[in-house]
């Protein structure tokens, strides 16, 4: 057992706060965003023995240099957005559902494979149709598995989800290797189910879906009965079973809507962008989603912010790293940093910390003060 | 044939029996660490260091002695998992923040740090470095197939053998390892009996980052034999899935790892097509979702995952 020290006030004391200005908060959270960009300029000035500045340049020039690299950053934007918006509802739930990327992926699986089986048979309008739907389904089919399994028997979804995702990447690889015959795992551009494109620039189509997308998720979370059912199952399972709310209904319906969303983002990503099927084609994106759509404190219009964040990120370090020969996985460090600047950052917006110094100054002058008396005594006695 | 799939298959198992251990570890204190893959890519990163810093040390190659070879680069790995680990804690003990953005923002970072340092080291010398990894005993040949499979191995692979025991024993038969389940079951009982929450949350993770970091370093220097892969971070996440396979017991976790490690290289020695090579693969993810929502639906104590598992301790919300 531990001894209890009794009457010593700690030095620094931690407390909830709830009334943090909207101001100061973004201020926090703007310090935490330069800390880590100054972090990021450092590692890459010691890394190439260089100007630091250079590298800021380089970020804005990544995202903002040319027409395409704005349209590539608003595509890679939505996208991200868009898988940011699926996990979100169960997130607030809380539901840890990190298999989004499985659920994206199922929806590539299923929407390249209607290009592949009946891609010839059917005129191109059907086809998209067809595609949208099986894509929506493969992606609710994987995401209401382990929600069914977590409301009736309460299986831990984060591990089940997490588990979800490798199958998916396998079956994927899968279907490639019976696709291709010839044996180079490589599938290469689908002909048929290409999106229609908008004005000559194909990624339009992308970003309209994702912004209707981000006001009806906005709406359904705020507005609607079920965005408020989902909110107190999240708050408080027991609550929302004394006051009526079926817990388990909830679960599976709120799965369903984020395995919907996911293979939606699965159907862009094959139908409006890649044309074909590879097993890293979400790229990772499942998982950066959970962090923007936590950053955002669930809020699909903050998220339009942080998703912007993290792309221009991710697209000016992949400029920067192009340029300094640094290879692809220096924009993964940058963004790395970036997160945790900003998710230490929230400790200082949710809770107060207060210092205790001048009380321990005291406690310990007090102490003293007895010694010296005591010893005064002893001397005089 | 089958003997030399078998020693291929515990010599693989060691990076998933260390992972395994390591994530459990962890998981007990009540932290679900999804940094596990990236901590073993920095403990991966944190060898190559040290192997580099030995070498450079070194005024030519043949002065090399198996001590500094071996010892060198598992202190550097102690420290760069380990300060992963504690990073990891400092975030979401310390500054209460969500575990699983934590602990995948660090495996983001972790195997970031692996491609772009892994790339740019001086990897001179490391192969005769790793000839003291491999280095099996020496009776191993006199005992025939059986020596084969069984002795034939560098030291790591008993090492975590050796480690898992030990884990597991320290979890179940000691007073240290009652009182850590006690945190990762109830942390505000463990709190109101006396036990500090935040020391043993910070010990069990930075000492199960540590030993998973020792799964990169045997990976690199064992079985690549010194030359560098980026494969860690599958490995790492496969050891996540493994802690759910051997229901939270480290002993267990030694012949999930194996059952893992040979199915991971069944396909390699066996006459199938690409595709059918991808249903293997799936096997082990499927199984561990099998025993997932088995085990969920026996509802056995024994068997659940530690009840404050992903939940984030602060003493004035209880």
């Amino acid at each position: 057992m531990a001894k209890v020290k009794a009457n010593k006030t700690p030095l620094v004391r931690v407390s909830k706060r709830t009334d943090i200005s909207g101001w100061k908060a973004l201020g926090i959270r703007a310090i935490a965003f330069v800390a880590a960009l100054v972090v990021g300029g450092i590692v890459t000035a010691i890394l190439v023995e260089g100007n630091p500045f250079k590298f800021y340049s380089y970020l804005f020039t990544g995202t903002f240099g040319t027409p395409r690299r704005i349209w590539k950053l608003l595509q890679d934007l939505a996208m991200l957005l868009l898988i940011s918006l699926a996990v979100t509802p169960a997130f607030k739930m809380r539901f840890w559902n990190i298999g989004a990327e499985g659920q994206a992926l199922v929806g590539v699986l299923a929407a390249g494979a209607m290009i592949y089986y009946i891609g010839d048979s059917v005129p191109n309008g059907v086809l998209i149709l067809i595609m949208a739907a099986a894509a929506i389904v493969a992606g609710i089919i994987w995401a209401v598995i382990p929600g069914i399994f977590k409301a009736y028997f309460n299986t831990n979804e984060t591990l089940f989800t997490l588990m979800m995702n490798y199958v998916a990447m396998c079956l994927v690889n899968y279907f490639i290797n019976i696709w291709v015959t010839s044996g180079s795992g490589v599938l290469g551009v689908l002909a048929d189910g290409h999106f229609p494109v908008i004005g000559n620039q194909p990624q339009i189509l992308t970003v309209i879906i994702v912004a209707v997308i981000t006001v009806l998720v906005a709406i359904y979370l705020s507005r609607s009965k079920h965005g408020y059912e989902l909110s107190v199952v999240g708050e408080s399972e027991n609550t929302a079973r004394y006051i009526g709310i079926n817990v388990k209904k909830v679960i599976i319906r709120t799965m369903v809507l984020s395995g919907a969303l996911c293979g939606m983002v699965g159907l862009l990503l094959v139908g409006g962008i890649h044309y074909t099927v590879t097993a890293d084609l979400v790229g990772g994106t499942g998982f950066t989603a959970i962090l923007v759509s936590w950053l955002a404190k669930f809020n699909p219009i903050y998220m339009v912010a942080t998703s912007f964040l993290v792309t221009f990120l991710n697209q000016g370090a992949t400029f920067a790293a192009d340029a300094y020969r640094l290879g692809g996985s220096f924009s993964d460090i940058i963004v790395g940093l970036f997160f945790f600047a900003i998710i230490a950052c929230e400790f200082f917006i949710n809770y107060k910390v207060s210092f205790n110094l001048k009380s321990k100054k005291n406690e310990a002058k007090k102490a003293e003060d007895a010694v010296e008396s005591e010893v005064k005594e002893e001397v005089q006695g | 044939m089958f003997a030399s799939i078998l020693t291929s298959a515990i010599r693989f198992s060691t990076i998933f029996t260390l992972g395994s251990t390591g994530e459990t570890l962890t998981e007990k204190s009540g932290n679900l660490n999804l940094g596990i893959p990236g901590i073993m890519c920095a403990g991966a990163i944190g060898g190559i260091i040290g192997e580099n810093v030995y070498i450079q040390s070194l005024s030519s190659i043949s002065q090399m002695t198996a001590f500094g070879a071996i010892v060198t680069p598992l202190i550097f790995s102690m420290i760069f998992s380990g300060f992963l680990g504690a990073f990891y804690c400092l975030l979401t003990v310390t500054l209460k923040c969500n575990q699983n953005v934590t602990g995948l923002a660090i495996t983001t970072f972790g195997a970031g740090l692996l491609s772009l340092l892994g790339n740019r080291i001086d990897k001179t010398g490391f192969a005769q470095a790793s000839l003291y990894f491999t280095d099996g005993m020496d009776f191993a040949s006199k005992l025939g197939g059986f020596g084969q499979v069984v002795f034939s191995h560098g030291f790591m692979v008993y090492f975590a053998i050796i480690v898992a025991i030990i884990v597991a024993v320290i979890i179940k038969r000691t007073r240290t390892g009652l009182s850590l389940q006690a945190v990762g079951e109830n942390p505000a009982t463990a709190d109101a009996a006396g036990l500090s929450v935040t020391n043993y949350k910070y010990a069990a993770t930075v000492i199960g980052s540590m030993i998973a970091g020792f799964g990169g370093v045997f990976y690199i220097f064992d079985y690549l034999g010194g030359s560098i892969e980026y494969t860690i971070e599958a490995y790492g996440w496969l050891a996540i899935a493994i802690v759910i396979f051997s229901v939270w017991k480290p002993n267990l976790g030694i012949f999930s790892s194996l059952i893992f490690g040979f199915l991971y290289i069944l396909p390699y020695y066996t006459q199938v097509n690409f595709a059918q090579m991808e249903l293997i693969k799936m096997v082990p993810y499927a199984v561990t979702i099998l025993v997932l929502i088995v085990t969920s639906i026996m509802n056995r104590k024994e068997s659940q995952p530690p009840a404050a598992l992903g939940l984030t301790y602060f003493r004035e919300e209880r």
